[in-house]
C-alpha cells in the first residue's frame, strides 16, 4: 500500500520536473496563430484593411478584433484560407475595404519627379530608390502594388501599371468544353 | 563490343499506348537543306531559363554564325545569326508558344551571301572541361528533343553524382515526328562524334543509344557508325511504345532504374541527351559552328511531307510551302499530336524547340468529341507511364484543389497525353493538369514574393525603430550635456559668492578696524 503511494508520488514528482523543464526549454516565442494568419495574408502592406500592415491585421484577427474579410488583395481565396484556418464561416469580401484588382506595380514618370522623397517614406517595403532632389525609381521586382506611394506624390507622377501577360507569366486556362446543341 | 549493360535484358515501364505512327510519310525522302530565306525572326527566348542578352544594334551587319544575344547567367543559352545580313528590328513578335503572346525577337534581313564568320574547331582535349562547357554555353547548345534545356548544365561533371551511363535518346516515340530518325540515318557518324565529346565531358563508363524498333534503318546506320568510334557505344533496340522516348521512360527501359520523384537522372547515375543535341555538339566542337539550324519534320496535310534542315528563324509558312502545303486557313501543330500545341499563326519562326510541324486537317485530326462525365474506369491509370492516378488528379485539378493535386504528385506528370488518348469520356485530362500546374506555380511565386515583402517590411519597421532609438539617445545625450553645463555654472556662482563673501568679510574687518582706530 505504502509502496504504491511512494511510487505514485515519485512519478508525479518526476513528471512534474520533466514538464516544468520542457515548459521552460521549449517555450514558443510569440503567438503561433498570428504567424499562421500572417502567412496567409498577401503581404502587400497596403493598409486597406484599416490596419497599418499585414502583421497588425493578423494580430487583430487573432485577438478577435477584426473580421476575416477585410483584405482585398488576398481576394476570395484568402478569405477562404482564413476561414479554414480559424474554423469560422466564410463570408464574402467586405466592399468597404475595397475590391480586388489585378496585380500592378507602381511606375514613376521620371521626367516629372522632383525628388521630394515622400514616396520613399510611404513605401512599406523599401521598393523605391532615390535621394532628396534626385530622381526616384521603383524597383519593380520588390513592389507589392500597395498604392501607398501614389497619394503622397505632390506632382502626381506615380501611376499603377497592371502587370501585362507575357510568355513567362502566362498561365494555361481552365479547359472550357463547348456545349453544343444536338437537337432542338 | 563489350557493353557493360546487358542489352538483351530490357525493362518495362508502366502503361503506355500505341497510337498510329504516321512516320512513314515523312521518311521517304532525304533531308533537304533549306537555304536561308530573306527574313529571319529570332526570338531571344528559345530555351529554358533567362532571356539572352542582346549584343547587336539595329542596323548592324552580321555574319553567319555571329553572336546576336549572349547567355545571361548559367541557366541560359546564346542566339546566333543563321545567315549573314542586317539587323532590321528588335521588337516583340509572335513566337511559337502555346500562349500566343508576342516576345522579344530579332529580325534579320539576309544579304543573300550567306557568308560565314571566321570559325574553327575546338581542340577539346587540350582545353579544360570548364572551358569546353563555356564554349557550349556561348554556342547556344540546348536539348533539341523539345525541352531546350541548356546542355552545358547537364554536361557538367558532378562529383557527388557521377554519371555512369550516358544515354542517347533516338527513340522518337511520338507519332508523325521523324527528324531524329532521318538525322540518324543520314548523319550517324556525326552523331557518334558528338557522343564521344559528351562521353569525354561526363567521363561516363558506358554509352547507349536507345532506338525504337520501328526505325531499323536508323539503327543499322548508327550501328555502322558506332563501329568506327574510338569508344564503346552500344545501340539498343527498344520496343515501340508511346511514351518510350521520354527521358525517364527510356532510362527505365534501358537500365531498369526508375528516377525517383523530385530527383534528376544524375541521382541514379544516368544522363540522357537527344541524338540531335549530340549532333550539334559535334558541329560546334569539330567545326566551330554554333546552333543556327535544326532538322524539322513537316508533315500532315502537305503534298510532300519530308524533313528539312532549316535555318532557325525561318517563318513556318515558307517552310510549309517547300513541303507542298499551304499554311493559310489551316491549324498548325508544333510538336507531335500527343504533346504538341496549336500555333497562334503560320508566320511564327522555327525555333530550337521546333522538331515537327503538322499541318492539320479535319480528316487527320477530327474535332474532339464533347467531354462526358468521368466514369472512373481507371483506364488512364493503366496507361500512365509515371504510375500516377490521373482520375484523382483530374478531380483535384477540376475543383481547384491544388494542394491535394500536388500531394498526388501532379508535378511528376510528363504531360504525355496517354490518359487523354484512352479516356472513353473524351475528357481533356492533360489540359486540366497544365491548368493546375501553372496555377500552382503562380501561387508559389506569389508566396515567395509575399515572403520577401514580409521580410522587407519587417526590416523597414526595425530600421525605423532603430532610427527612433538613435534619435532618442542623441537627444538624451544633448540634455545631459546641458545639465552638465548647469553644474559648472553653479560652481562658478558658488566661487563668485564665496569671493563676494570674502570681500564683504574683508570690508567688514577693515570697517571694524577703522572703528577701533577712531575709538
Amino acid at each position: 500500500m505504502l509502496t504504491a503511494l511512494y511510487v505514485m508520488i515519485g512519478l508525479a514528482l518526476l513528471l512534474g520536473v520533466v514538464l516544468g523543464y520542457s515548459a521552460l526549454k521549449f517555450k514558443v516565442e510569440g503567438d503561433p496563430l498570428i504567424a499562421r494568419i500572417d502567412a496567409i495574408l498577401p503581404q502587400t502592406q497596403c493598409g486597406q484593411c484599416s490596419y497599418p500592415g499585414c502583421k497588425p491585421y493578423a494580430t487583430a484577427i487573432a485577438n478577435g478584433e477584426a473580421d476575416i474579410n477585410q483584405c482585398p488583395p488576398g481576394g476570395d481565396a484568402g478569405v477562404r484560407a482564413l476561414a479554414d484556418l480559424l474554423g469560422v464561416e466564410y463570408k464574402p469580401l467586405n466592399a468597404e475595404h475595397g475590391v480586388p484588382k489585378p496585380k500592378a506595380v507602381a511606375m514613376i514618370e521620371e521626367s516629372l519627379c522632383i525628388g521630394c522623397t515622400l514616396c520613399i517614406q510611404a513605401c512599406p517595403v523599401d521598393a523605391i530608390l532615390g535621394a532628396a532632389k534626385q530622381m526616384h525609381t521603383v524597383i519593380e521586382s520588390e513592389c507589392t502594388g500597395c498604392e501607398l506611394c501614389v497619394a503622397p506624390c505632390p506632382v502626381d507622377c506615380i501611376t499603377m501599371e497592371p502587370i501585362a501577360e507575357s510568355p513567362t507569366n502566362w498561365k494555361w486556362r481552365y479547359p472550357v468544353i463547348e456545349i453544343k446543341q444536338v437537337a432542338v | 563490343m563489350n557493353a557493360i549493360v546487358n542489352l538483351n535484358k530490357l525493362f518495362k515501364f508502366n502503361g503506355g499506348v500505341h497510337p498510329p505512327e504516321h512516320k512513314f510519310e515523312s521518311t521517304s525522302m532525304p533531308i533537304k537543306v533549306v537555304s536561308p530565306p530573306k527574313t529571319l525572326v529570332l526570338p531571344l527566348r528559345q530555351h529554358v531559363g533567362n532571356v539572352s542578352k542582346l549584343q547587336v544594334n539595329v542596323g548592324s551587319h552580321v555574319l553567319k554564325g555571329q553572336l546576336l544575344a549572349k547567355a545571361d547567367g548559367q541557366m541560359s543559352a546564346a542566339v546566333h545569326a543563321p545567315t549573314s545580313g542586317t539587323i532590321v528590328s528588335v521588337e516583340d513578335q509572335l513566337i511559337p508558344h502555346p500562349s500566343g503572346l508576342p516576345d522579344i525577337s530579332i529580325t534579320l534581313q539576309s544579304d543573300g551571301e550567306d557568308r560565314w564568320m571566321a570559325h574553327q574547331p575546338i581542340d577539346y582535349r587540350n582545353l579544360s572541361k570548364a572551358e569546353v562547357l563555356e564554349r557550349l554555353r556561348e554556342a547556344g547548345v540546348v536539348g533539341l528533343g523539345g525541352a531546350t534545356f541548356p546542355s552545358h548544365i547537364k554536361l557538367r561533371e558532378d562529383t557527388r553524382h557521377p554519371v555512369k551511363t550516358l544515354i542517347l535518346n533516338g527513340a522518337e516515340c511520338e507519332p508523325y515526328i521523324s527528324c531524329d530518325d532521318m538525322l540518324m540515318r543520314e548523319r550517324a557518324i556525326e552523331i557518334v562524334r558528338g557522343i564521344e565529346i559528351m562521353q569525354y565531358l561526363l567521363d561516363a563508363e558506358e554509352c547507349i543509344i536507345g532506338i525504337e524498333d520501328n526505325k531499323p534503318e536508323a539503327a543499322s546506320a548508327m550501328r555502322e557508325a558506332c563501329v568506327q568510334s574510338t569508344i564503346d557505344i552500344a545501340v539498343a533496340i527498344v520496343p515501340t511504345i508511346y511514351p518510350g522516348g521520354g527521358a525517364r521512360q527510356l532510362i527505365q527501359v534501358l537500365t531498369g532504374k526508375e528516377v525517383p520523384s523530385g530527383k534528376l537522372p544524375t541521382d541514379v547515375g544516368v544522363q540522357c541527351f537527344n541524338v540531335a543535341t549530340a549532333y550539334t555538339v559535334h558541329r560546334l566542337v569539330n567545326h566551330g559552328e554554333p546552333v543556327i539550324s535544326r532538322i524539322v519534320t513537316v508533315t500532315g496535310n502537305v503534298k510532300r511531307p519530308a524533313n528539312f534542315d532549316v535555318p532557325l528563324g525561318m517563318a513556318m509558312d515558307e517552310l510549309i510551302k517547300l513541303a507542298g502545303g499551304t499554311a493559310e486557313q489551316a491549324d498548325l501543330i508544333m510538336g507531335g499530336p500527343m504533346m504538341g500545341f496549336n500555333l497562334p499563326s503560320s508566320k511564327v519562326p522555327v525555333v530550337k524547340a521546333t522538331n515537327c510541324i503538322i499541318v492539320s486537317a479535319p480528316e487527320i485530326f477530327p474535332e474532339p468529341q464533347p467531354a462526358l462525365p468521368c466514369i472512373r474506369c481507371a483506364r488512364c491509370a493503366d496507361v500512365c507511364p509515371v504510375g500516377l492516378q490521373p482520375q484523382e488528379l483530374y478531380w483535384f485539378s477540376k475543383s481547384d484543389n491544388f494542394e491535394k493535386a500536388r500531394d498526388y504528385k501532379l508535378f511528376d506528370c510528363i504531360e504525355c497525353g496517354c490518359c487523354t488518348y484512352v479516356c472513353p469520356s473524351n475528357i481533356p485530362l492533360v489540359q486540366y493538369y497544365r491548368y493546375a500546374k501553372s496555377e500552382i506555380i503562380a501561387q508559389d511565386k506569389a508566396k515567395q514574393a509575399a515572403d520577401i515583402a514580409r521580410e522587407r517590411n519587417e526590416f523597414r519597421l526595425m530600421r525605423i525603430e532603430r532610427e527612433k532609438a538613435e534619435r532618442a539617445q542623441k537627444h538624451a545625450q544633448r540634455t545631459a550635456e546641458a545639465t552638465g553645463n548647469a553644474g559648472e555654472d553653479d560652481a562658478k556662482k558658488a566661487a563668485i559668492a564665496s569671493a563676494v563673501e570674502r570681500v564683504n568679510a574683508q570690508k567688514a574687518g577693515e570697517a571694524s578696524a577703522k572703528a577701533e582706530e577712531s575709538n
